[in-house]
């Protein structure tokens, strides 16, 4: 199957030094260096997409759906909300960028 | 003279039933028919003595105003309720009939298709063709889209009125009033044949469109090809 998103890493939560919130997730999308090239991926849907032990409806794989909210900082970080939290395994973790819904 | 006044910008003291019954508007009748714009007063011909002057001039009937007020004025704003609250999605500048899409999401992501025009509901009418890639005629939605900057030319192709929102609405299924023979059946799915009226509908604007995509070299593989991402290619780096 082709790959139809932006690869991207999940790098924590927003947080100050020593607070963080968790609602809010901190992406690093594959390729992106400044706050310019983040401006195309707002509002964009990603995917954190995981196994499980369990099958659901007759699939292992198991998705947690969310939006790029805003850019983070100068450097091309993203933030971004799920509709359940992430879960702190999934800091490293890779998440697909959907390029939808599309601008272009 | 002014009937209203204004609590804070757009919002009016009086309800919209209050100032119609202060302006007095029951005794007016509408009948919907605009009023009748009376002749423009024709410019008058003065002449004018003096060689270097030119002989005569025209003068308006009515004379420009001696003052213009310093401050813009407001214009109305536009309300949203026009056409039921209805308002029309805006097609992306990019998209133009002709032009190839990729699609996104769905059963065809990846998927190069023509885009034909865009129907009532806002969504894109759009074919493989058929014969090329798979794809057949559909409806999707523009955010599910990427316009790409190739462009089929569609001058001679006309698509026939009859692919509207109302073609692509599944057949209402009847209510299961309780069949317990159906209920208890093999579990085999009785494959419903694709109806044979479609598929003709689908060769005849194929007919057409694979026409004006043979006079360009390629376009067809072009479009029977599936677009994907390798490594090294970034969505916001690429043009497409």
């Amino acid at each position: 199957m082709a790959r139809l998103y932006a690869k991207g890493r999940v790098t924590g939560f927003k947080r100050g030094k020593r607070n963080q919130r968790v609602h809010t997730s901190l992406l690093q999308i594959e390729g992106v260096a400044n706050q310019e090239e983040a401006q195309f991926y707002l509002g964009k849907r990603v995917a954190y997409v995981y196994t499980a032990q369990k099958a659901i409806g007759g699939s292992k794989v198991r998705i947690i759906w969310g939006k790029i909210s805003r850019p983070h900082g100068n450097s091309g970080l993203v933030r971004s909300k799920f509709r359940q939290n992430l879960p702190a395994k999934a800091f490293g973790a890779s998440v697909r960028v959907m390029l939808y819904p599309s601008t272009i | 003279m002014a009937r209203n006044q204004d609590v804070a910008p757009h919002v009016g003291k009086l309800s919209r039933s209050a100032l119609f019954a202060k302006k007095g508007l029951y005794k007016r009748k509408f009948d919907g028919k605009p009023a009748a714009e009376a002749p423009a007063a024709a410019p008058k011909e003065k002449k004018i003595g003096g060689k270097a002057n030119g002989s005569s001039r025209l003068i308006p009937a009515i004379r420009a105003p001696k003052f213009y007020p310093s401050e813009d004025v407001k214009a109305p704003k536009i309300s949203r309720k026009a056409n039921g609250g209805k308002t029309s999605t805006k097609l992306r500048s990019t998209i133009t009939p002709g032009t190839v899409l990729i699609l996104l999401a769905g059963r065809f992501r990846g998927k190069r298709v023509v885009f034909l025009n865009q129907l009532e509901s806002g969504l894109l009418l759009v074919t493989g063709p058929f014969k090329v890639n798979g794809v057949p005629v559909r409806r999707v939605n523009q955010a599910y889209v990427i316009a790409t900057s190739t462009k089929v030319d569609l001058a001679g192709v006309e698509v026939d009125a009859k692919f509207n929102d109302a073609y692509f609405t599944k057949a209402a299924t009847s209510k299961r009033a309780g069949t317990e023979a159906a209920f208890f059946k093999d579990g085999e799915k009785e494959k419903k044949e694709f109806p044979a009226d479609k598929a003709a509908d689908q060769k005849s604007l194929d007919k057409q469109v694979i026409a004006a995509i043979k006079k360009t070299p390629n376009l067809d593989k072009y479009l029977g090809a599936t677009f994907s991402l390798t490594n090294g290619q970034f969505p916001h780096l690429l043009k497409f």
